[in-house]
């Protein structure tokens, strides 16, 4: 099956080991994954920011982009809650009733990777090894806005040698918010506080999440404090042999 | 009444520092939403009494004009009298001017939002009238001269210890008293009753009210608003023209979502109804003030306007992760919460409160648990869209934010400005990065992130040039 790989601006510029490991997930799983070198942002970060009139250009763009795709897979389940659910809101908003058109025949096309592992393809053993301690934090966008449910625990559980221990108040927000974590600092890191507790209360040597931009949040405040836990991406769990 | 705002950041860095507030905050919304979970899970088709909920509400909103003269025809055919309320000054006038007219110079209230929305306890001290809250937790508010802090349970900022002290303070001969819930229940319930049997008239909000039939309908927990509304010759109900909904027997529908919702209750105690007048029989006098104080500012927003849905429940305060940190009085509005960062700055026509609908980190869960489904995210964000192109709050032309997205935009439009712009984010990093982290506090924007938090800083290839040198650049998808 033909994929295109819809890695987003914040992981094609930080966190490459992710999009290194959704490559080889979807080919161990048989995928021939391409790479549109054109793509760069889906424009959540203006949408969300109060900024629709710049984040259209780049819905067009990302419309021109992938529309020649049968399907499009991306390891974060942000960016892709904003193809899926802010697109059409957005060519509505700006009455363009062909861009309107061409974003829902495209957006149930546009997957989140473990989603697209575990429900579309059906794998729920990819034949990982991760003999370690693990915690998962459900992204808020993955889970409210997606709806990609359990779809990450079913792959992590069938990781060999994981110790998968449940997260305590898992599904509250860890704070990040995109903006929200600048705008109002102080709230998203008593949120934070919060969240890192829970992580640490578990005993886990690793959190992971299906949405970077969580774990850069999470992450650096583990970095910051020392905490001797590593905040990393399902995939590149997934991706461990 | 709406205080002069402070802007959410600073009113919630304050109450971040409160960990008297954080704990009594933390221990009652979670007690709340685990009560609401149990509740709402032992119903099959909850999903389906949302969705019917959902219908109502925006069949009232979007005929608002018609169902509002059903209303007023059908309350004035029994007996009741309608008066309309521009805004909070016409409402507070019509109240005062009965009472007064009544020979009355106090008012004994049953807990009311809409009350609390224009101010009305102190716009009747200003003619002299003395408002008593019956209901127990804004009377402890009422007592410390405080404001409340949540839609649902007003002194939620307040422990039984702190309410025990506003009591021993302020009511008459209860100096020793102790902190004990049953007695500090038992001398509110004194201090009432003397109210309850004397004064002549009674003040309320609504919940909901039919059209079709003119019935009024207030729900409570404790039967103090009971008293109010059947005690006093003269009663006043005061009520946001988005109460209305067409039919008596959408009360079927709602008085299910509502209490499971709200306090967690299959059934709330307490389910007040009345349809006008009668003789010999509750107060002789009825009189409904239809308030809008910015509701059809509201309506006029195609998007914004499924905010007047709200049947003020409080769930999404409840599972609110900001909520539940700042508490309600760092909204600074009367209707504090997720509904209150999309309610209040509608209400004021974006003119105040527009900072709030950036009080979000956009986690979805007031969405998931609203029993009307307002999707809170999406008008969040809708909103967001709107006071920035109109320019307010700090959104103006020459707003940095503004010319930071402008540029953003740009680099984002074109691939070689895209990858440019990767390459210069690795410079610009390098110098401040040590171990692939920068550990130090950023001046301007970055300030709060790297207050708690260390930034990783980008490493060295993109993943688009490990993509150009893995040798797959054959299947880029460049064609």
């Amino acid at each position: 099956m033909r994929v295109a790989l819809f890695i987003t601006c914040f992981n094609d510029t930080l966190f490459p080991e992710t999009g290194k490991a959704a490559v080889g997930l979807l080919e161990r799983v048989g995928c021939d994954v391409e790479f549109p070198l054109e793509q760069t942002c889906c424009g959540q970060m203006h949408a969300n920011s109060g900024y629709g009139e710049d984040a259209l250009p780049l819905v067009r763009r990302f419309v021109d982009v992938f529309e020649g795709h049968d399907a499009v897979v991306s390891p974060s389940g942000s960016c892709v809650a904003m193809v899926r659910e802010q697109y059409a809101a957005l060519a509505k908003e700006a009455g363009d009733a062909e861009l309107l058109r061409r974003v829902e025949a495209l957006g149930p096309r546009v997957f989140e990777l473990t989603q697209f592992l575990a429900d579309e393809l059906g794998v729920e053993d990819v034949g990982a090894t991760f003999p370690h301690r693990v915690t998962y934090h459900p992204a808020c966008h993955a889970l409210r806005a997606l709806g990609i449910g359990d779809a990450p625990l079913r792959l992590l559980r069938n990781v060999a040698g994981i110790d998968l221990v449940e997260l305590p108040q898992a599904e509250t927000c860890c704070g990040f918010g995109g903006t929200f974590a600048v705008k109002n600092a102080d709230t998203s890191a008593a949120m934070l506080t919060d969240k890192l507790r829970a992580v640490l209360d578990t005993g886990a040597e690793v959190v992971c999440s299906a949405d970077n931009s969580c774990l850069l949040h999470v992450g650096g405040g583990l970095s910051r404090q020392r905490a001797g836990v590593r905040a990393m991406h399902v995939a590149e769990i997934l991706a461990s042999r | 009444m709406t205080p002069s705002a402070r802007p959410f950041p600073e009113a919630a860095r304050e109450a971040l520092a409160d960990p008297q507030l954080r704990r009594n905050l933390r221990k009652a919304t979670t007690h709340i939403r685990n009560r609401r979970a149990v509740v709402v899970g032992e119903r099959d088709d909850w999903q389906e009494l949302r969705e019917a909920g959902r219908r109502i509400k925006a069949q009232a909103v979007r005929h608002l004009d018609r169902h509002l003269e059903d209303l007023e025809r059908s309350v004035t055919a029994r007996g009741g009298t309608v008066h309309w309320a521009r805004d909070a000054a016409e409402a507070n006038a019509i109240v005062a001017r009965i009472t007064r007219e009544a020979g009355s110079r106090e008012v004994i209230k049953v807990k009311s939002l809409a009350t609390d929305e224009i101010g009305l306890n102190d716009a009747l001290a200003g003619h002299g009238i003395a408002a008593i809250e019956t209901d127990l937790a804004e009377l402890i508010v009422q007592l410390a001269e405080d404001r409340p802090s949540h839609i649902l349970v007003p002194a939620i900022h307040l422990n039984r210890m702190e309410i025990a002290e506003v009591f021993r303070r302020h009511l008459p001969g209860e100096g020793e008293l102790p902190s004990d819930p049953q007695l500090l229940a038992a001398a509110a319930r004194r201090f009432l009753r003397a109210k309850f049997l004397s004064v002549g008239v009674g003040v309320s909000g609504a919940n909901f009210a039919a059209a079709d039939t003119g019935t009024v309908c207030v729900v409570e927990s404790e039967g103090n608003g009971r008293m109010c509304t059947t005690l006093p010759d003269v009663l006043i109900t005061v009520m946001g023209i988005e109460k209305v909904v067409p039919r008596f027997a959408d009360l079927e529908v709602m008085l299910q979502l509502l209490p499971r919702s709200s306090t967690g209750e299959r059934m709330n105690p307490y389910t007040s109804l009345w349809t006008g007048v009668r003789e010999a029989d509750g107060p002789r006098a009825f009189h409904l003030v239809l308030l809008d104080n910015g509701r059809t500012h509201a309506l006029a927003d195609e998007v914004g306007r499924d905010a007047l849905h709200c049947i003020r429940c409080s769930a999404c305060l409840n599972v609110c992760p900001v909520y539940e940190r700042t508490g309600g009085h760092a909204y600074g509005a009367t209707y504090p919460g997720p509904i209150g960062a999309i309610l209040a700055p509608q209400l004021a026509g974006l003119g105040d409160h527009a900072d709030l609908p950036w009080a979000s980190s956009l986690c979805g869960a007031c969405y998931e648990v609203c029993p009307v489904k307002i999707d809170i995210p999406a008008i969040l964000v809708h909103l967001r869209r709107r006071v920035v192109a109109e320019g307010g709050e700090g959104h103006g032309r020459l707003d940095p934010e503004r010319a930071a997205m402008a540029v953003l935009g740009r680099v984002f439009r074109n691939r070689r400005r895209y990858e440019t712009a990767q390459k210069a984010a690795r410079l610009g990093a390098w110098p401040l990065s040590k171990d692939g982290r920068i550990e130090r506090r950023l001046p301007g924007p970055l300030a709060g992130w790297t207050a708690v938090r260390d930034l990783k800083a980008p490493p060295a290839q993109t993943f688009r040039d490990w993509w150009r040198a893995s040798g797959r650049s054959g299947r880029d998808g460049d064609r």
